[in-house]
């Protein structure tokens, strides 16, 4: 079957299968089928349950599916971050336990990294782990957690050696989120809703079977879940489909008066800027098709999505007037949610540092912390 | 669409860089680095037609070895020919493009803003021409159509110290129609000029990033700051999606003619201000040193503030834009 035929069938199978019904339910019955019907986890190994097919199939996918809405959400932390993370990083024995239910619906997961005193920072988290008969007890909170309250697994950042330097008394785990001594808190972001959630770890009992990697070398299995993640992030937007996105240029020039020269003006500054990033980010998708992976520079895909996407909120609020802070216009939504983007997965902060750090190969600001026993370290409470 | 380089394109890239590598941006219009150029190179009959005695590559390729000429800042009446070569090509010309497939400087103007009318087969006026001076073949383009005339030619100062400018004057001398101006020429030219500076972009970074290495104060390199490292990062933003569109528009003007127009404004809506962005920021975090005549970044400051304003007043790409927009 070629691209075309492929991308074709894909969107006759999404015509005849989404569901109009949103909710968990809903969409656990939802990539059930899709697994069935060959299109979750299009690119990962068959042996693990997925298809073995190419990024070309994967972007053909990606391409019909722009039109539809599918409920597929909650399993966007599993799929984007956790998933890619244990195929490069799990044993085959995670791999077979973990994988293809991830792919078809069976279990929603989410991803344990940032704590209260440790964000940007994330390598000063205090979440301990320590060694009993038969595995680790867990200690600590997390939070910023997308999708917990609906998780059946998380993958978790723990601290295992406090005496060594921060980077290197780390460890990553599978935990169980509905085991004892998991207490999941919903936390209301500024638009009003609860995207997100913390989460209380009590003499939280994991088998060593769940560990991710070596004692103490949990860092390097987090970068990279964060590679993935910011490639997750900044993968595909801007490139159609913005029909629904009331800050879109699409949306914008159909919605204002552009007699006036000043609005078109800015008009053309949006779309110079959602087209410069949208080509970007179909180089970057090709060269990945090409075996080139993009490592950091996933990080100026993120960083540009983030300002293009307060940026293009800002202006669409100001080009529209007072009606769209009042009545539940979409905007006021658009423009609460807009900073989203620019903290979560990195701030735009973290996000140079790394393009100047790996990217550019700059020299690293000077580190107090970086061969120091983590016990020795100042911390926040 | 494609947007990454082939094989051979990357070998053309290397090819043009290894050469270019031996060119002083400050040695002017040197005849010995043109020969080389358009002989053995064969960099200046790239796009012109095999049966004209050119290579017959496409706009990607051109793009590609545009991209190392605008990163070494390459002095000379290279890119006026390339423009010349643009828009014989497009009117299906033969004769002068085996000229200038043979070595022959060329340019071709007014880019914009007009300045020469074209009467009963003569031409009166007068008009700025990048490289006029040293062209053996100058284009002249009217409101009725390409011509080629022998004007009195005036060399002026110019901003860019590695390009000179001449004022072109005619006062009815006799002029040769070559057709009228192919709607797609202009863009072309846009798109040409997009990849020149897309290497302007490249090396001023290059350039800062290089120094942010090794330049110390207050007991570390300066590029360990976060005021200068992020700024750094901003540009290398800059660089990446100067690069997709770039590749966007060649790949249009060879395989997507719809598309060009639109393609060819945006390239240069983004480039402009993108190359004297990074060229301005690169020359400010050199410090002291870059505003001084022995220090290169002023040339790659001049060059950027000259590609911008080229083709006109740098509003008339948006302008253009929102036209193709609708808006």
């Amino acid at each position: 079957m070629d691209l075309a035929e492929y991308r074709s069938a894909a969107r006759a199978w999404l015509a005849g299968n989404t569901p109009a019904a949103d909710g968990v339910d809903a969409a656990k019955t939802f990539m059930a089928r899709l697994h069935d019907a060959g299109y979750s986890g299009i690119t990962w190994p068959a042996e693990w349950g997925g298809q073995g097919l190419t990024q070309a199939e994967e972007r053909a996918f990606a391409a019909a599916a722009r039109d539809f809405s599918l409920p597929t959400y909650v399993f966007s932390i599993g799929l984007g971050m956790c998933g890619p993370t244990l195929l490069d990083r799990g044993t085959p024995e995670q791999k077979g336990r973990f994988l293809r239910k991830l792919l078809r619906g069976e279990e929603i997961w989410c991803q344990l990294f940032s704590e209260p005193g440790a964000g940007s920072d994330v390598a000063g988290l205090q979440t301990r782990a320590e060694q009993v008969e038969g595995g680790w007890l867990v200690n600590g909170q997390k939070v910023w957690t997308s999708v917990a309250q609906h998780a059946d697994r998380g993958l978790l950042l723990t601290r295992t050696n406090a005496d060594a330097p921060k980077h290197k008394g780390l460890t990553m785990f599978v935990v169980d989120m509905r085991g004892p001594g998991v207490t999941v808190r919903p936390l209301r972001d500024m638009t009003g809703r609860a995207h997100f959630n913390e989460i209380f770890f009590d003499d939280v009992h994991i088998p060593d079977e769940n560990r991710v990697g070596a004692v103490d070398e949990g860092w390097s299995v987090a970068v990279t879940t964060l590679l993935h993640e910011r490639l997750s992030i900044s993968s595909g937007v801007g490139m159609s489909g913005q029909r629904d996105n009331p800050t879109s240029f699409e949306a914008l020039s159909s919605a204002v008066d552009t007699g006036d020269p000043l609005v078109r003006d800015q008009l053309v500054e949006l779309y110079l800027r959602s087209r410069a990033l949208a080509l970007f980010n179909q180089r970057l998708s090709q060269e990945t098709k090409a075996g080139i992976f993009p490592g950091a520079r996933g990080s100026a895909a993120k960083l540009l999505l983030a300002e293009l996407t307060t940026f293009s909120a800002d202006l669409a609020v100001s080009l529209i007037g007072p009606e769209a802070v009042a009545d539940g216009h979409p905007l006021a939504d658009a423009i609460a949610l807009a900073p989203a983007m620019s903290l979560g997965g990195g701030t735009n902060e973290i996000m140079r540092n790394i393009i100047g750090d790996r990217v550019l190969n700059l020299p690293p600001e000077p580190r107090v912390d970086k061969n120091v026993p983590f016990k020795d370290l100042k911390v926040n409470s | 669409m494609n947007l990454l380089l082939s094989d051979e394109q990357r070998e053309l890239g290397s090819v043009a860089k290894a050469f270019l590598s031996t060119v002083s941006p400050r040695d002017g219009y040197v005849q010995a680095v043109y020969e080389r150029l358009n002989g053995e190179l064969g960099l200046g009959g790239l796009i012109v037609p095999e049966d004209c005695g050119g290579s017959g590559a496409g706009y990607a390729d051109l793009a590609v070895v545009l991209e190392e000429a605008g990163a070494a800042l390459l002095p000379g009446p290279f890119l006026s020919t390339v423009f010349a070569a643009i828009v014989l090509r497009e009117l299906g010309e033969k004769e002068h493009l085996t000229a200038i497939a043979s070595g022959v400087p060329a340019t071709v103007g007014p880019l914009w803003g007009g300045g020469i009318t074209a009467t009963d087969g003569t031409l009166t006026g007068e008009a700025l021409f990048l490289n006029g001076a040293e062209a053996d073949l100058v284009l002249v383009i009217t409101a009725e159509g390409v011509f080629t005339a022998q004007g009195t030619v005036s060399p002026v100062d110019a901003l860019d110290i590695t390009r000179s400018q001449a004022r072109i004057s005619f006062g009815g001398e006799p002029a040769v129609a070559l057709g009228a101006l192919p709607a797609r020429a202009l863009d072309l030219i846009a798109v040409a000029l997009a990849a020149e500076q897309l290497g302007v972009i490249r090396a001023a970074l290059a350039a800062i990033v290089e120094y942010g290495k090794v330049r110390v104060a207050f007991g570390r390199a300066i590029g360990s700051y976060q005021g200068v490292k992020h700024k750094l990062a901003d540009l290398h933003c800059a660089l990446e999606q100067a690069e997709s569109i770039v590749r966007y528009a060649a790949w249009t003007a060879d395989e997507a003619p719809d598309e060009l127009p639109t393609a060819a404004a945006l390239s240069q809506a983004y480039l402009g201000r993108a190359c004297f962005q990074a060229a301005k920021d690169s020359l400010l975090l050199h410090g002291g040193i870059g505003f001084t005549w022995e220090h290169d970044a002023h040339i790659y400051y001049k060059r950027a503030k000259s590609d911008e304003v080229l083709l006109g007043p740098s509003r008339i790409h948006r302008a253009k834009l929102a036209d193709l927009l609708e808006l």
